[in-house]
This record gives structure tokens, C-alpha cells and sequence, in this order.
């Protein structure tokens, strides 16, 4: 102890003098449940072993949903907080994000308690994987500096990697886990080298700080820009936008489909978190480089995502290249950055959390379905109506919300994309606009083919045995179908969250 | 009461049906009676607040939204839950309230295949819910909800319970109509933010542009947005082809809503939206309207004579009747405008009929092929003097609903809003008054193939032709006595839309 304490007391006179940094408990609450919780999960195997493993989806679910507690009362609260210099940040922005994270975390739980356990898949080691990427997640919506944000994202990307593989006696899990982890490793790769650009001319890695030192004479280097190039370019990657989406079909078929529902929702969602964190507060004062780029990342994504999605025969690689043009819908805002910026982070949020629920519960009719035929082929769903009414009702609902028909929560996120780029009345808004607009119906012809074989074809070989569906599997379905509808009907329900004013840069000044 | 109308009437009947819906949910599969029996209260209540609704209405203020309802709803986007009725809404409102009870009454013995009428029925609640808000809303935002909420059970309608490529027509009449609506949201967004009037209430936003000068020339391409989106659901030449595969495919009830409602929520759009918000831009947009209006009454006309199928020569002759509807609009006098409202229910109303009997003469021949028919009048008198009098109707015979719609319309081609082309609209005139004769024909010639003559051998003594039904009897009557009644006193819907077209439609023009 006194070793310490000489220690401390040499590294004083030689001026590196260490300040406990003041933590704020309460604010950091949600990711030490996470951590504390996490760590029983893990316990409870490593003393139980095999008795244990009944406990690991309960216990995991209570995992992400104690820590909803301390986000309840901290938004109750009402009062930003900035930890640790301005580098973490818990205001209404982070907030939702990390009650989305976590609600996300738990229907994926639901979604994978039966597939797990009936598969012969180590499972609380799975669990235990989900948590901690979920932890990640939750820190990502924090994070607002360039080391946080890094930090958070392998923490959240790592735990996905060996996800994707968890079907390890099939090769074509391991193909998907293997690209996942090149393609992601390649991404924060160039991600990292944009942001050491970055530091090196600013000098500084807080967000609020590089948007200030951005703001002043330095920022028109071209040095400058491309660090920002490179560092969207790494998130295109994350956020699998064309041309850089080349890994996400593969890994989606390959991936057990719960972890496929996973890297979907959440891990996208992290990287748009991450991505908008940069761009809004960050990166703002450069919006002559992010609009154009965005612009053309939007377009690509939406436009080529759709067309290959149009000639999938595989449900799972379907939603893949859907969830490549929905990526796109939602980078389309960050096209106008630069004048209408309030109304464009509304959007991308809005849109973020629409998308969780009806993508979700796509994947959930996916996996029920699955439990009956064995397969994602589209074919396997005709005539889907005769013998799961249920299930193809909701089904519906999540692909048209998806296609963006009123009254489902798809057609208000699309609504705020349109709103958005339409604000600055600018031809390159509009245009987009009108790329989105003739987007929405080509998308809506492959999510309309799908609906059509459940309902309106016979079932394949005339089989009609329904399909059993576990109480935990029904259950994902009911929260996300409600969900999907009330955002829909009420769309005041989300954008009472999601209304963050003019632009998150305010919120980010400690 | 006045009071409980004026605050609630119109959210009763918009979400009645829905809540209708609900219930069946609850009701299992096999107690098929209790269905129907739920599916026809709850249209029957509709229908029963929207007669209260008629009696209290205020004629002498018709131009003015009555019973409004103005509550908050998407307070991010400023949009609001903003429902009212006036001139230009009430004769469809009215027209939606009457037909889908009768539709429901045809399905009590005419479910048709793959049966299953809980999911049938739930449909055309849906669809109840989607009409009626269409003609309630006054906030353009809401409008699209509900012009939208139509687009799903119709296409589950055609496609599930419709003919042999039902799923290609289905999938068609989605993408056409949902194309023009993407187009169309974006022209409200473009409103929205040009004007900076911080409201999607239709009235404030037609004042806004009034008041703030935004450039003619992005007027007329935000115009060309929502012409898109209306146009292509009334449907206009070049944009129809949707309607003749959505009308034959569809189960007789799908194609009955679909010519009574849903064509009209396109002309709808037009003089409630289009035009009174932007009448500069209409005025650039009329001579072209017009003469689409007129191509689609020749074309639809050529195309009903070239038909061999009853079904898609009804389907071919509505894109003709809603060319006269257009042609009164592209006008932009009163009288036109009053006409094509005029237009719109009686071609719902006989329209409607027509497909009615369409339905019922392909339930007992199994066949519409014009060639193999014959004879109804002989087999199923009744049913063939149905068929006759609606063709007269339609055809637009004095004395009948389907005159007061067409006649009006080209007598107002003869003097087109000041500003307009005389000329071009009374070439315009000609055309359509030719396009007359030939709905004649195509209609007479219908009459005279399938009703006339003998019944072929084929169907000499079979057992399945058979008279009309109490169930048709039910449904039917109420039309047929309309289409009678309103020609031969059309003032009933006149004395109501002229009002509120001058304020409206025409007072746009004098701002």
C-alpha cells in the first residue's frame, strides 16, 4: 500500500498529477447493473454448470431489464449529465437509445430462448455474449469522444463476431462469422486511421472540442476531410451501406437467425448511434463534405439494396438487402445536415426505433415459421393463412410497416425521412426525396410478394399442420406487432422522445 | 343530441367500422351468422349517425365544414386529428354509408372463394374506416393516412378472394396507386415548408399560399405531385390500366366498392386539395386535364366495344364516366365542378349496380363471356330488367342519375373558367358529347347480347340460373331507387355541393 502510495507521490512531483474524476453514480447506473448483472449471468454457469443453463434466458432478459430502472429515473430527472470531461454524456438523446438497446437486448433474448435450447448451442456463454454487446451498445449512446466511441464499438462488435459463428459445426456460420469479423475489423480500421487524422490536426478527441477546433481555419484542409471521409466510410461498413454492404447477406444467412435479428437491429443501430453522434456534434461544421457523401450513400444503398432484394428466394437474405435500403432511408436525412438538422437527427432516431420493432418481429415470423419447415425459402411460407392464421396476420403488419403503409409505424419514420429532405427545399433534398419516394414502391413489390404467398397461395404438398409456437417466441411477436401499430396510430408515442430541438450540439457542452 | 353529433359524429362513423372489426376478431371462425350479424351493425350504425348527421346538417351555411373535430394528434410534424363535413364531402360521405351495408348484405349468401368470411368482413371494415376518414379529413396528413389505409384490404381482396390473376392484378393496382401517393406526400411536404405556414389544415394552407408569392412555376410542379397521386386513383388515361385488371379480378363486392368509393377519393382529392390549395397551378394544369379527361372517354368508350368479357366492359366504361367527371373538374367553373360531384355518386350508385348484377349473372352462368350469354330477360326476368335499367342509367338517359353527371359536364366545356381556352374546351365538348354515343352503343349492345334473345343450349336448363334472390332484393333496392330519384329531382345533391363549391373551388379564383 505505501508502495502505492510512493508511487503516486513520485508521479505527483513529476506533474502527472491523477484527479479522481467526480463520477456521477446515478448516471452510470444503467451500465454497472449491466456489468454487475452480467457478471451473475456468468457465475451462476461457471457454479451450476449444467443446472444452470434452464436459468441463463431469465436471467439474462432481467439482465437488460433491470437496468431500464436507473434510465426511467434518470429521464424522470430530467437533467443532462456529463461524466468524465464532456467524454460520456446521459441526456434525452442517450437516453432512448439506451432504453432501445436494452428492450432490443430483451426480445432477442425471447427470440432465442427456444432456438437455443433445442439447437444444442452452448447457451449461457451466448447469453452472456449478448449481454455484453448490449453493454456496448449502451455505452456507445454515451459516448461522445473519439476514444469512448471506439472502445464502445469493438466492445459491442466482438461479442458479435462469435456470435455469428455459433452454429459452429455448420461451415456456412463459420463463413458468416469469419467475413463479419474481416469486414468489420477492415471497417474500424479505416474508422480508426480517419479519427487519428482528426486528432492530429485538432489535437483534441472530444466531440465538442473538434467541432469547435473544426469550425476554425484548419478545417478546409484536405487532411481534414479526408479523416472524414474515412471515418464514414468505416461506418457505411457497420451500417452495411452500398458499396460497402457486401458482407451483410452472407452473414445474415449463415448467423443463427436470433443473432441474425441481432446484428440487424442492434448492431446497425449502434453504428447510425455512433455514426450520428459524429455527424451532429462532431463534424457538423464540415456539412459541405458529409452532405454529398451521405447523399450518394443514401441513394446507392436505397436503390441497390432494393433491386437485389427484388430477386431473393431466401426470406432472411431478403430482409438483408431490405435492411441495406432501409439503411439507406436512414442515412438519407444526413444529407441535409447542414440546414435542416433538427428535423434530420428526428428522423434518423425516430426511424432507428420504428425499425427495431417491425424488423424484429419480421425475424421473429421468421424463426417461428422456421421451427415448422426448417427453412427461411420464401416458398415455405405459401399459404401460410390456412395454417398460421396468427402468425401471417402479423407477419403483415411487419412487412407493409416495413414498406411504409399507413396506418403502420413504417410510414411515419418514412414520413420524417421525406419531411427532412424536403425541409431546405433545395433541388438535392427533393431529388433525394423523389429517389426515396420511387424506392418505397419497388420495396413495397418484394415485401408485398411475401405477403402474397402466405396468403394467397396453397401450402407447399398441401401441408397444413400448424405451427407451435413457445410462449416466449409469442410473446416477441405481440410486443413488436403492438409496437408496430401504435407508433403507427400514434405516432406522438415515439417522437415525444425523439424531439431533441434544433441539433444535439447544445446538449453535448458539459 | 346536437350537441353529442356536433362533437363526436364524425369520429363515430370513421372508427365505428373498426371497432366492428374488433369485435369479430373475437368471435371464432364458426359462428358465421354472428359474423355477418356484427359486420352489419356496425355498418348499419354508421350508416344510422350518418342519416342523423344529414338531418342536423346546416344547409343554409353548406359551404362551411360542420360537426368539426380539431385535436391534436402529431404535434412534431404540426399535424393535427382535424375532421369536418361540408357541401363538397357530405353527398359521399353519404354515398359510402349506403353502399357498404348493402355490399355487406349481398355477402350474406355471396362469400366467395376460398370463403372464409371473418377475414372478408374485417376487409371491408377496414376499408369503411380508410372511405370515410378520406372524406372527413381536413388535415392533408391525415387524408394520406386514410387515402392509404384503403390500399391494403382492397389488395387482400382482389388477392385472395378474386379471379384466376387475381395476384397480378392486386399487385398492380398497389404499386400503381401507391407510385402516385409516394409523389403525393412529397408535394405536401413541399407545401408545407414553402408556404412556412406551420399546418397541414387544408383550409389555412389554400389562405397561406394566397397570401405568400411562391414562384408559378414550382407551383405547378407541386400541382404535378398530387396530380400524380389523385390522378392515377381516379384513374386518368394514361394511368388507368390498373383499373380494368383490379375490376375484373376482384370479388364482386371488391369491385363494387372499388367503382362506387374508391375511384371517387382521386376526383376527391382534386376539389378538395388540388385545386382550391393551388388555383393558379390548376389553371396551367386545366387545359391539360381536360384533354386527358377526354382521351380516357374515348379510349374507355373503344375499350368497352372491344371487350368480351361483361365484367371488363363495366370496368372499361367507368374510365370513360370518370373522364367526364374530370372533364367538369378541368373546367374549373361551379357548374362543372357541381356536376362532377354529381358525376361521382351516380356513377358510384350505377356503376355499383352494374357490377352488382355483373356478380351475380358470373354466380349463376360461371361465365361473363358476353358471346355465351343470352336470355337473361327470359331466365331471370327480373335480373335481366335490373341489368336494363342500370345500362339506361349509365348510358345517361334523362330522367335517371347517370344524365345529371355527364350533361352538365360538357354544357360547362362550353364556357371554361375566364382565362381558359374557349376554344380548346369546345373542341373538348365535341369530343365528349361523341364519346355519348358511343357509351350508347357499347352499353346497348351489352344490353342486347346478354338480356335479349334466347339462352343459349348451354345453359337452357340449367339449374343454377335462377331470379333474383331476397338477399339481392335487399341490396339492390336502394340504389335503384337513388339512381330514379336523384334524376328526376338532382337538386337533393345540387342544393348541397353548390355552396361549397363556390366557396371552395370557385372563390379560389377570385383571391
Amino acid at each position: 500500500m505505501s508502495h502505492v502510495v510512493t508511487l503516486l507521490a513520485q508521479a505527483d512531483n513529476s506533474g502527472l498529477d491523477f484527479v479522481r474524476p467526480a463520477i456521477d453514480w446515478h448516471a452510470v447506473a444503467p451500465e454497472l447493473l449491466l456489468v454487475g448483472l452480467g457478471a451473475v449471468v456468468t457465475l451462476v454457469d461457471a457454479v451450476l454448470l449444467e443446472r444452470g443453463r434452464r436459468l441463463a434466458p431469465t436471467l439474462a432478459g432481467l439482465t437488460l431489464l433491470v437496468p431500464l430502472i436507473p434510465i426511467l429515473t434518470l429521464a424522470l430527472d430530467g437533467n443532462d449529465r456529463f461524466l468524465f470531461g464532456g467524454a460520456y454524456a446521459v441526456d434525452d438523446f442517450s437516453l432512448i437509445l439506451k432504453a432501445m438497446f436494452l428492450l432490443v437486448g430483451y426480445v432477442v433474448v425471447l427470440l432465442s430462448t427456444n432456438y437455443m435450447a433445442e439447437g444444442d448451442y452452448w447457451e449461457s456463454e451466448y447469453y452472456q455474449m449478448i449481454v455484453a454487446s448490449i453493454l456496448g451498445m449502451v455505452i456507445m449512446a454515451s459516448a461522445r469522444d473519439l476514444i469512448t466511441i471506439f472502445v464502445a464499438l469493438e466492445l459491442l462488435s466482438i461479442p458479435a463476431y462469435l456470435l455469428a459463428t455459433w452454429r459452429k459445426r455448420d461451415a456456412k456460420s463459420n463463413e458468416a462469422g469469419l467475413k463479419y469479423y474481416l469486414m468489420g475489423v477492415f471497417a474500424s480500421a479505416i474508422m480508426l486511421y480517419g479519427m487519428s487524422l482528426i486528432f492530429g490536426k485538432t489535437g483534441v478527441t472530444k466531440l465538442v472540442d473538434i467541432n469547435v477546433a473544426l469550425s476554425g481555419a484548419a478545417s478546409s484542409e484536405p487532411i481534414v476531410t479526408l479523416g472524414i471521409v474515412f471515418i464514414i466510410v468505416g461506418f457505411a461498413f457497420k451500417v452495411s451501406a452500398v458499396p460497402f454492404h457486401t458482407w451483410a447477406p452472407d452473414t445474415y444467412e449463415g448467423a443463427p437467425t436470433p443473432v441474425t435479428a441481432f446484428l440487424s437491429v442492434a448492431s446497425k443501430a449502434a453504428g447510425f448511434v455512433a455514426l450520428m453522434q459524429l455527424v451532429f456534434v462532431g463534424l457538423l461544421g464540415r456539412a459541405d463534405v458529409i452532405e454529398p457523401l451521405m447523399w450518394v450513400l443514401a441513394a446507392a444503398s436505397m436503390t441497390v439494396g432494393n433491386l437485389i432484394a427484388l430477386r431473393q428466394t431466401n426470406l432472411v437474405r431478403m430482409l438483408a438487402y431490405s435492411g441495406v435500403a432501409q439503411a439507406g432511408f436512414m442515412l438519407a436525412p444526413m444529407a441535409v445536415i447542414g440546414t435542416s438538422s433538427g428535423e434530420a437527427l428526428t428522423a434518423v432516431v425516430t426511424y432507428l426505433l420504428v425499425y427495431a420493432a417491425m424488423n424484429l418481429g419480421a425475424f421473429a415470423i421468421v424463426i417461428a415459421m422456421a421451427r415448422r419447415s426448417g427453412s427461411a425459402e420464401i416458398e415455405s411460407f405459401s399459404g401460410a393463412f390456412q395454417f398460421a392464421p396468427a402468425l401471417t396476420v402479423a407477419m403483415t403488419i411487419f412487412l407493409f410497416s416495413l414498406a411504409g403503409i399507413p396506418p403502420l409505424g413504417g410510414w411515419f419514420a418514412k414520413f420524417l425521412v421525406f419531411r427532412a429532405v424536403v425541409a431546405p427545399s433545395t433541388w438535392a433534398g427533393i431529388g433525394l426525396g423523389v429517389v426515396a419516394a420511387v424506392n418505397s414502391v419497388i420495396a413495397l413489390f418484394y415485401y408485398a410478394n411475401v405477403a402474397r404467398r402466405m396468403w394467397m397461395n396453397e401450402p407447399l404438398h398441401g401441408d397444413r399442420s400448424p405451427v407451435v409456437v413457445p410462449p416466449s417466441l409469442a410473446a416477441a411477436v405481440v410486443l413488436t406487432a403492438a409496437a408496430t401499430i401504435l407508433f403507427g396510430v400514434f405516432p406522438g408515442l415515439v417522437t415525444h422522445f425523439t424531439d431533441f430541438g434544433e441539433t444535439l450540439l447544445p446538449l453535448a457542452a458539459p | 343530441m346536437q350537441t353529442f353529433l356536433d362533437d363526436w359524429g364524425l369520429t363515430l362513423i370513421t372508427f365505428l367500422p373498426i371497432v366492428g372489426a374488433l369485435l369479430m376478431m373475437a368471435v371464432p371462425n364458426a359462428r358465421e351468422d354472428l359474423l355477418k350479424i356484427v359486420a352489419l351493425g356496425a355498418a348499419v350504425a354508421v350508416a344510422v349517425v350518418v342519416v342523423l348527421l344529414i338531418i342536423n346538417f346546416d344547409y343554409d351555411n353548406a359551404k362551411d365544414l360542420q360537426y368539426g373535430v380539431d385535436v391534436g394528434w402529431i404535434d412534431i410534424i404540426k399535424s393535427r386529428f382535424t375532421l369536418g363535413l361540408d357541401g363538397l364531402s357530405l353527398p359521399l360521405v353519404a354515398l359510402t354509408a349506403l353502399v357498404t351495408p348493402l355490399v355487406i348484405i349481398y355477402s350474406w349468401d355471396h362469400i366467395p372463394d376460398p370463403g372464409n368470411p371473418k377475414a372478408f368482413l374485417i376487409l371491408i371494415l377496414v376499408l369503411h374506416t380508410g372511405m370515410i376518414g378520406t372524406f372527413v379529413a381536413q388535415d392533408l396528413i391525415l387524408f394520406f393516412v386514410f387515402f392509404e389505409v384503403v390500399l391494403l384490404p382492397m389488395y387482400f381482396m382482389i388477392g385472395v378472394w378474386g379471379g384466376e390473376d387475381r395476384q397480378y392484378a392486386s399487385i398492380k393496382f398497389f404499386l400503381y396507386t401507391l407510385f402516385g401517393s409516394a409523389l403525393m406526400i412529397l408535394s405536401f411536404l413541399a407545401l408545407f415548408f414553402l408556404t412556412g405556414a406551420e399546418t397541414f389544415n387544408m383550409v389555412e394552407l389554400a389562405e397561406q399560399v394566397a397570401v405568400r408569392e411562391i414562384a408559378l412555376s414550382t407551383q405547378v410542379l407541386i400541382f404535378g405531385g398530387m396530380f400524380m397521386g389523385f390522378g392515377i386513383k381516379v384513374p386518368m388515361f394514361p394511368f388507368h390500366t390498373w383499373l380494368p385488371d383490379a375490376h375484373t379480378q376482384a370479388p364482386t363486392q371488391g369491385s363494387v366498392i372499388l367503382a362506387a368509393v374508391l375511384l371517387k377519393l382521386g376526383t376527391y382529392g382534386f376539389i378538395r386539395i388540388a385545386i382550391p390549395i393551388l388555383p393558379d397551378a390548376a389553371f396551367e394544369w386545366a387545359p391539360f386535364i381536360g384533354l386527358l379527361a377526354v382521351i380516357g372517354i374515348i379510349y374507355g368508350a373503344l375499350g368497352s366495344l372491344a371487350q368480351t368479357d361483361m365484367k371488363r366492359l363495366i370496368a372499361f366504361s367507368s374510365v370513360a364516366h370518370m373522364g367526364y367527371v374530370m372533364l367538369g373538374i378541368a373546367t374549373l367553373t361551379d357548374f362543372g365542378v357541381n356536376a362532377a360531384i354529381f358525376g361521382m355518386v351516380a356513377h358510384g350508385l350505377i356503376t355499383g349496380m352494374l357490377f352488382f348484377v355483373a356478380g351475380s349473372v358470373k354466380e349463376r352462368y360461371h361465365t361473363l363471356e358476353i358471346k355465351r350469354l343470352g336470355g337473361l330477360l327470359v331466365q331471370a326476368p327480373h335480373l335481366g330488367w335490373i341489368l336494363g335499367f342500370s345500362t339506361m342509367a349509365s348510358l345517361g338517359l334523362p330522367g335517371l342519375a347517370g344524365f345529371w353527371g355527364e350533361f352538365p359536364a360538357i354544357l360547362a366545356a362550353y364556357q371554361p373558367a375566364e382565362g381558359l381556352s374557349v376554344g380548346l374546351f369546345r373542341a373538348y365538348m365535341v369530343v365528349a358529347a361523341l364519346g355519348t354515343v358511343l357509351a350508347a352503343g357499347y352499353l346497348l349492345w351489352l344490353l342486347q347480347r346478354t338480356a335479349f334473345g334466347t339462352p343459349s343450349e348451354e345453359f337452357e336448363n340449367d339449374p343454377d340460373v335462377h331470379d333474383t334472390s331476397v338477399f339481392e332484393w335487399i341490396a339492390w333496392t336502394p340504389l335503384l331507387i337513388l339512381i330514379l330519384a336523384l334524376g328526376i329531382y338532382p337538386n337533393l345533391v345540387f342544393s348541397v355541393t353548390d355552396p361549397a363549391v363556390i366557396e371552395t373551388v370557385v372563390s379560389a379564383f377570385q383571391g
